[in-house]
């Protein structure tokens, strides 16, 4: 009897430890970023670096203007999410409630793969076919732009945003569904009057997790979009190359001297990036509480 | 369905745990490797041990590991470890009299030399090759050659339009390397002369990226090391002043082609023991024949 309530008591614990781990690991990349990103202020002060409108690392006169490269990410970042949105939002609505059940399920693999492919192959894939198709369709300069960097993005993103999107539409409790059509709703005004504002909380959590999966992405936007950092306009910019917060990182950390002002930068802009995504992804788990409350 | 969201959310869990987990440890690697300053304490590793440490430069980087790579093949009992991080990098190393070797790809400032004498440190400057640097447009391009002038208004912002130098009617679509690359110091200081690049140039992350890019863009400008020349891409022959000349061997050995750069060892005071025995290793005749394969010039034709 004792035996057994040890072997419990340990397994309970070591699955315990496990999960602590991955806390303590949390913690601790929180405080090594922004220990790092904060030794920055040393050097620059905290309203120079966020409201710089030059990022000049290298230079004599260096510049940490954080502006940038928050603004190269905002573009992309909101041009992906106008892409994959409405087709994302679509995809999902179709398979949960138009497509027959066999079409749902053959369709359901291949977006999954969609999520599994690698983000090198995607800014492959971009490089080769997307940039050349842009500069010749808009007749750029260069096919490297933020419109590029937000497409491939978007794709990206789908396979997240029709997944929980469906999940949402889905859990939608059928009796609501069945009432709409007894009362002789068309099965599309059901679909927009009644299942949808149903699932919205869902749908926007959704949203709120793609563009999360979109800002962080790194390799992808660094192979497509000209890596430029000046401040792009709005919303013209979006046929110029501009340079995202995580590219200037990947690009820039491999040869900054250690402990210098430009790596310290480097740590805050990393520090940015991940008080933004946190933000999303914590906006996101609220509006899936309250959605989940609300179909249950 | 609220069974398969709540899958789901263990899943998505369980991936970041293990995202989380990668990043950790390779947090926990690169404190134990890489921090400059923390290591120094130990002092110069012994030259007459049986062990050689190289780092600095990533250009020259595959050609010190083939070197080492041959040298270990023919001393099988000694070991020359080699690592890149920049010839900024290296040659604050030996500095901190960290490494046997500094590899760069430039010379040493005048203020890492006071740096190293303060530290005790004499640093001796070896030669081990030829790097040529070529300046590429797409095969499309009409212009085949340009002034080092025109180059330098092309990088800096003053000219926009290939019709300027002599080309169509077309904008200019400026590549460069990121600033972690050497080439982008180099090219900064011998083309621009100082000049800031100009803000709108594409940065790319690899030489490949700017082959790829300017082998499908007429309108692209990019540079790169000789090395990696090939058909997709069109060498502009350039003109510092005494003619035009192309980035062929002999010209880049010889040095009428303007863009090429010596690629240094630095090494504490003249070398001995082991340290000695790579160099005249990489010097010999073997070693200068290991250059070329990679794809550099040797020095002693």
């Amino acid at each position: 009897m004792f035996d057994r309530n040890y072997k419990e008591k340990s397994i309970e614990s070591v699955l315990f430890s496990v999960s602590a781990l991955t806390v303590i690991i949390l913690f601790l990349i929180c405080l090594f970023l922004f220990r790092d990103g904060l030794l920055l202020f040393k050097a620059t002060s905290l309203l120079d670096f966020l409201t710089g409108k030059f990022w000049y690392p290298t230079s004599v006169n260096r510049q940490f203007g954080l502006l940038p490269l928050f603004f190269g990410s905002l573009l992309v970042t909101a041009g992906a999410i106008l892409f994959a949105v409405p087709l994302g939002i679509a995809s999902a609505i179709y398979i949960s409630e138009i497509a027959h059940p066999k079409v749902a399920d053959f369709l359901k693999p291949f977006i999954e793969i969609l999520a599994g492919i690698p983000s090198v192959v995607f800014g492959f894939f971009g490089l080769v076919i997307l940039v050349p198709f842009v500069r010749t369709t808009f007749n750029l300069p260069t096919g490297q732009t933020a419109l590029t960097g937000s497409i491939m993005l978007g794709i990206m993103a789908l396979p997240t945003i029709i997944t929980i999107s469906e999940d949402a539409i889905s859990s939608v409790p059928s009796t609501l569904k069945q009432g709409s059509l007894a009362l002789g709703a068309t099965r599309w005004q059901t679909i927009y009057k009644v299942i949808i504002p149903a699932a919205l909380s869902g749908i926007s959590a959704a949203v709120m997790l793609g563009m999360g999966r979109a800002i962080g992405e790194t390799m992808t936007v660094m192979m497509v979009t000209g890596n430029t950092a000046i401040i792009p306009s709005f919303p013209g910019g979006i046929l110029d190359p501009v340079r995202t917060m995580t590219a200037t990182i990947a690009l820039e950390m491999g040869e900054v001297p250690q402990g210098s002002a430009h790596f310290h930068a480097l740590f805050a802009v990393g520090s940015v990036l991940f008080i933004i995504t946190f933000l999303i992804n914590l906006l996101a788990d609220s509006i899936k509480k309250r959605y989940r409350f609300k179909v249950d | 369905m609220a069974n398969k969201l709540k899958a789901y959310t263990v899943l998505t869990l369980l991936v970041i745990g293990l995202v989380f987990l990668g990043i950790g440890c390779a947090e926990k690697n690169s404190g134990d490797s890489s921090p400059v300053q923390e290591t120094s304490s130990e002092g110069a590793p012994e030259a007459d041990s049986q062990g050689i440490f190289l780092k600095g430069s990533d250009t020259v980087l595959p050609l010190a590991q083939a070197e080492a790579e041959e040298f270990m093949i023919a001393y099988p009992e000694k070991s020359v470890t080699v690592t890149g991080g920049g010839s900024g990098v290296g040659i604050a190393a030996l500095i901190d009299g960290e490494v046997d070797i500094a590899t760069a790809s430039r010379e040493m400032k005048a203020e890492e030399i006071e740096a190293a004498k303060a530290n005790g440190i004499n640093p001796v400057e070896h030669t081990i090759a030829i790097d040529g640097i070529s300046v590429i447009v797409n095969p499309e391009n009409p212009v085949s050659e340009l002034t080092f002038d025109q180059l330098r208004g092309i990088y800096n912002g003053s000219i926009s339009n290939w019709k300027d130098v002599g080309g169509d009617d077309r904008p200019i679509a400026v590549i460069s390397r990121d600033s972690s690359s050497g080439t982008y110091e180099y090219f900064k200081e011998d083309v621009l002369l100082g000049d800031e690049y100009r803000p709108d140039a594409l940065t790319q992350p690899a030489t490949g990226g700017i082959v790829g890019e300017v082998s499908q863009n007429p309108n692209a400008i990019g540079y790169i090391g000789v090395a990696y020349l090939d058909e997709s891409v069109q060498a502009l022959s350039l003109d510092s002043g005494n003619g035009s000349e192309s980035p062929s061997p002999d010209n880049i050995i010889s040095g009428a082609y303007p863009l090429s750069r010596p690629l240094y060892f630095y090494t504490n005071g003249e070398p001995s023991g082991l340290t000695k025995e790579f160099i005249d290793y990489v010097m010999s005749a073997d070693g200068q024949s290991i250059v070329s394969e990679v794809g550099y010039f040797p020095i002693n034709s």
